[in-house]
């Protein structure tokens, strides 16, 4: 891995590094939620008339529905009354950077995603979400000339109302849970990716996501549909400021993938965690789900998760077409008060469908990281096959490493393979490492970046760089 | 360079080195030879700074400085290396980056740069040629399924990278068969200079045949029991360690 010194030297402080407030003004609606949000909402955003019908189902839908409690994590209730469902920065397009406020450039900047930088220096078109609204998409012209949509959901909804309408809700039901049933109501933007029969991306695509105005839970929505035989990358990463009060976020994620398609969809997800005390913090309930719908197509989520209060979060693939593939490599840190319930859902509806599940779980402080997996075989996935591995690294004896794997197989030709292990950083590595003049902290920064190898490969390089820095980051301060 | 007077050390309120005096100075090879659990591999770690042991009394000075009051990573980075007895492995922690790491941590305590990535690759295969040593292991993770023999031809890799002023190698030589000897003695002929210095530790003289040391050293029961040059090696060898227990019990 190049820069892993870089990484190291960089790794000093202790506060969250990203933890900034920028001081944009938003256009809001009141606080609250009820049929006049929504249709306040609706009205901002012109959207069309089955649109506001899709929110208000699924609003009705929320309503007569229970928060789960299922999960290993415990939190105070969130009152869903006193939470801002939309802003919006003021100023909305731009046909330049120079048109872009000052503030919200230094913002990126500050956080070394300037767009500017992205372009020229990685490749990357970067559809940068800030709260709700898209700033700016870069590359359209070159995803244009290809035939690929890619930009923000509200643009999807006015200029190809068509494709959104028949898949949203397609992957993920409006009722399907808690949390997703309420995004469906309110979520106010995020991307939409189309990728056309037989393309594939020349770049990896990109959303950078940030939690900005104070007391606004963010509601992102992705769609993301590869048409027959195309091919995407497309990565999500996240940072967020420092906030005492928690804030809610609960974003849904579907991909398609239609025949011999592939979708690999990475995450590097580092939202405010709390403080050393557990005070403050993302709550983080995602849904995220793919659909291998086509024959040969193939999903593949890859995560790298240090940050947040609270995670829920379980990105799942439904394999329905015959021999289609899917695959979930994670790592999932937890340090202080944390407590992460994540890991994945496998169903196989599909003849020789394939899933591959890799997690490593690492946990210290007082934290508590949980895998909760589920592999589904159904009658007719004959010659399914499902490989999953879970190990937990524990540091220090104050935190907790729970694993929760459910296996149902309803037909006798697929094979269900699971192995989970449990270990400690032992005092012998730390002694090698520092008796080459390593020092602790960067001895476990190397031990633990070691251990997630496996799952960091899985990543585009440039990502790769920033989830190592993101480990080393989190695990500051968690020995000695 | 080395300079150990009266040291005690216990663990878990056993004393298992109890009373030690060494004196290793620039240019020299010493050979500290004893029988299983005299607490040979305790001396080492207890040089290196392993916080298991508690030191009872005595000193260590490493040129100069008060080794006792130092952390292990400065310890190291003041050019002390321990090659290791059973070294560990560190799964997914490839080689190259390992060494990278350490060699620039060494080198910021120096108030060096970070070595280029192309100058450290071409260190990287100097030494490599040096030692004797095949591209796969250094594309490895650090002794992640190695076999006895390329454990510890890596400790003697890792020591010509990191050119350390004071080498102690822990039974670099057990387990060994012949050629995999060789080359580790010939690693440490290579590296040996007039301003380094390397302390071997070894239960069999076999090592002596083909490194010449300087001063050979006789432990038995967390003490030197007899000091001389190659030829008391020799002699240990051909009347065994059972000759020294009679020996300590006089003494
Ligand atoms: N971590 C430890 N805990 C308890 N006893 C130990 C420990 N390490 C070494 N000892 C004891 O100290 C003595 C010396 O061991 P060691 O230094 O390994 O000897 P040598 O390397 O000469 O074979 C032995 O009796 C051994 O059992
Ligand atoms: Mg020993």
């Amino acid at each position: 891995m190049a820069d892993s010194d870089k990484i190291i030297d960089e790794v000093t402080q202790s506060e969250y590094k990203y933890g900034f407030v920028s001081n944009i003004e938003a256009d809001q609606v009141p606080k609250g939620l009820n049929e006049d949000i929504i249709r306040m909402i609706s009205e901002k955003k012109n959207e069309p008339e089955w649109l506001l019908e899709y929110r208000l189902e699924a609003f009705h839908i929320w309503q007569q529905m229970e928060e789960p409690d299922w999960a290993h994590v415990k939190y105070p209730k969130i009152d869903f009354q006193d939470i801002v469902y939309f802003s919006a920065p003021k100023k909305k397009k731009y046909n330049s950077l120079d048109e872009v406020d000052p503030e919200m450039l230094e913002t990126f900047n500050k956080l070394g995603i300037s767009l500017e930088e992205q372009k020229k220096l990685t490749g990357v078109a970067v559809d940068a979400v800030m709260d709700s609204v898209s700033v700016k998409t870069t590359f359209q012209e070159t995803l244009q000339e290809k035939g690929i949509i890619f930009c923000s959901f509200s643009e999807a909804v006015q200029n190809h109302p068509e494709l959104v309408k028949k898949y949203l809700g397609s992957v993920v039901p409006k009722g399907d849970n808690y949390f997703a049933a309420l995004n469906s109501a309110v979520f106010t933007d995020g991307s939409f990716c189309y990728i056309p029969e037989g393309v594939t991306t020349p770049v990896e695509l990109s959303t950078y996501f940030r939690i900005n105005a104070a007391n606004t839970g963010q509601f992102e929505r992705t769609l993301i549909i590869g048409d027959e035989n195309s091919y995407v990358s497309y990565l999500e990463g996240c940072t967020a400021p420092i906030r005492d009060e928690n804030q809610l976020h609960a974003a849904v994620v579907e991909i398609v993938a239609l025949k011999d398609a592939e979708v690999k969809y990475s995450t590097v997800q580092n939202w405010y965690p709390g403080d050393k005390n557990g005070k403050g913090g993302i709550y983080n309930f995602v849904t995220k789900r793919g659909l291998a719908k086509g024959s040969n197509s193939k999903i593949s989520w890859t995560q790298v998760e240090t940050g947040s209060a609270v995670t829920w979060k379980y990105p799942s693939c439904v394999l329905m077409g015959d021999n289609s593939q899917g695959e979930f490599y994670s790592v999932a840190v937890t340090n202080n008060h944390q407590q992460a319930d994540t890991g994945t859902k496998m169903i196989h509806i599909g003849r020789n469908t394939k899933s591959t599940v890799i997690s490593k779980g690492i946990s210290s402080g007082y934290s508590n990281n949980s895998y909760r997996g589920l592999v589904k075989m159904t009658p007719k996935a004959a010659n399914a096959r499902n490989f999953s591995q879970c190990d937990s690294l524990l540091l220090g004896d104050k935190c907790g490493a729970h694993t929760f794997p459910y296996i149902h197989t309803d037909n006798k030709s697929s094979i269900v393979e699971h192995e989970a292990t449990t270990s400690k950083i032992s005092e012998e590595q730390l002694f090698y490492l520092q008796q080459r003049g390593i020092d602790e902290e960067n001895a476990i920064s190397l031990i633990v970046n070691g251990y997630a190898k496996e799952v960091l490969n899985k990543l585009p390089m440039e990502f790769a760089v920033e989830a190592q820095k993101l480990l080393s980051i989190s695990l500051e301060g968690s020995v000695g | 360079m080395l300079t150990i007077k009266g040291l005690k050390v216990s663990i878990d309120d056993k004393q298992i080195i109890k009373g030690f005096d060494l004196e290793v100075k620039e240019g020299e090879i010493h050979a500290i030879m004893g029988p299983n659990g005299t607490g040979k591999s305790t001396l080492a770690e207890v040089i290196a700074g392993k916080e298991d042991f508690k030191v009872e009394e005595g000193e260590i000075y490493f040129d100069g400085k008060n080794l006792l009051e130092m952390d292990v990573e400065e310890r190291a980075r003041e050019g002390l290396f321990l090659g290791f007895q059973y070294p560990v492995a560190i799964p997914g922690v490839s080689m190259t980056n390992f060494m990278r790491t350490s060699v620039n941590e060494i080198r910021k305590h120096k108030g060096l740069d970070p070595l280029p990535a192309n100058k450290f690759m071409a260190l990287m295969a100097e030494k490599k040629k040096l030692i004797g040593i095949d591209d796969k292991m250094t594309k490895r993770s650090v002794n992640q399924g190695f076999s006895g023999g390329e454990k510890k031809k890596n400790e003697i890799f890792q020591m010509a990278m990191l050119d350390p002023r004071l080498s102690i190698l822990d039974e670099t030589d057990s387990g060994l068969d012949i050629d995999a000897l060789k080359v580790v003695a010939h690693g440490v002929n290579k590296l040996r200079r007039k301003d380094n210095a390397t302390v071997l530790i070894t239960h069999y003289q076999r090592l002596l045949d083909y490194i010449v040391p300087d001063k050979v050293h006789v432990m038995y029961d967390g003490r030197i029991v007899r000091s001389g040059d190659k030829e008391l090696a020799k002699e240990l060898e051909s009347k065994g360690y059972e000759w020294l227990r009679k020996e300590s019990a006089t003494s």
